[in-house]
């Protein structure tokens, strides 16, 4: 059985260059930053906040913050990663200002088990998403991966759907390796949980799906 | 093996990142466990279409628009060396 690749990418000496000239004021230079990170940031974003009027203010924050705190980057890291985490914050901060009543952490409901131990065992692979038009396949993604709990959530979305390592997502959230390791299998198997409600009774050749 | 221990180390089989002992451990369970080698199958699959499919696409006059904005502010705000 194959293993999951991921998709980071590296810090080139052409992004370097870049940093360092917009470090000087360069506007140009942190242009072509913005280009190569935005649609990640907004993803990232999104993720979070699950509301598009705040993701897009995220990315305008964001990017606006890490461009007057640049000095602050010493290379020690990637700037992707520097810049996500930035970001992680900033979507963070809008998610606990609309929830005014209710306390949004990474720890958030990270004690739940719902789905954690596999109870269905349909085998829906290899190619479900084939059974489904491809606006009803992102609707049933998004509103599965939104009902994970906020600390899972941002977990997969920084390992898996943006290719950080685990190192780096530990680092981006201020978590530990183990913590990360551990909220990511519950959220890949919390996720597969929930998307076999969908894909087995279509597979079965069900019509109406469950919620 | 049983169940329990394959689930544990299931991330770190996905991600290639176990040692060649265990990762053969784990290989013969699915050998022989039916549900084992459906949940490695199906959450692999999971990870796969949440990485192919991306939920949030950023629209191009959007990405315009937030581009735009974003340089404003940054011209407006003291270059990165006086702040």
């Amino acid at each position: 059985m194959g293993t999951i690749q991921t998709n980071v990418t590296g810090d080139t000496s052409e992004e370097l260059a870049l940093v360092q000239a917009a470090k000087g004021g360069d506007i140009t230079a942190f242009e072509q930053l913005i280009k190569k990170y935005d649609r990640n940031v907004f993803r990232i974003a999104q993720h979070i906040t699950q509301n598009r009027e705040d993701a897009e203010d995220v990315v305008q924050d964001a990017f606006l913050k890490a461009y007057q705190n640049l000095k602050q980057f010493q290379g020690n890291s990637k700037f992707y990663t520097w810049l996500v985490r930035i970001a992680v914050n900033e979507a963070l901060m809008k998610l606990r200002k609309r929830k005014t009543s209710k306390t949004v952490s990474m720890d958030e409901d990270v004690e739940t088990e719902d789905g954690s131990v596999p109870r269905e065992v349909a085998d829906w692979s290899p190619n479900p998403e084939q059974l489904f038009r491809q606006a009803e396949l992102s609707d049933i993604l998004a509103k599965t991966i939104q009902g994970l709990p906020t600390g899972f959530r941002t977990v997969f979305v920084l390992r898996d759907v943006e290719g950080l390592s685990t190192e780096e997502t530990a680092e981006t959230l201020g978590l530990s390796v183990p913590a990360v390791k551990s909220r990511l299998l519950r959220a890949r198997l919390q996720l597969r949980e929930r998307l076999n409600r969908y894909f087995k009774k279509k597979k079965n050749g069900g019509g109406d799906q469950q919620q | 093996m049983k169940c329990s221990k394959f689930l544990t180390e299931l991330n770190d089989f996905l991600d290639g990142s176990l040692d060649s002992k265990l990762k053969a451990e784990l290989s013969e369970h699915l050998t022989w466990c039916h549900n084992c080698y459906v949940v490695c199958n199906t959450t692999k699959k999971t990870i796969e279409i949440y990485r192919e499919n991306q939920v949030y696409e950023l629209p191009d006059t959007l990405r315009t628009k937030l581009h735009d904005a974003i340089v404003a502010k940054c011209k407006a705000s003291k270059p990165p060396n006086e702040t």
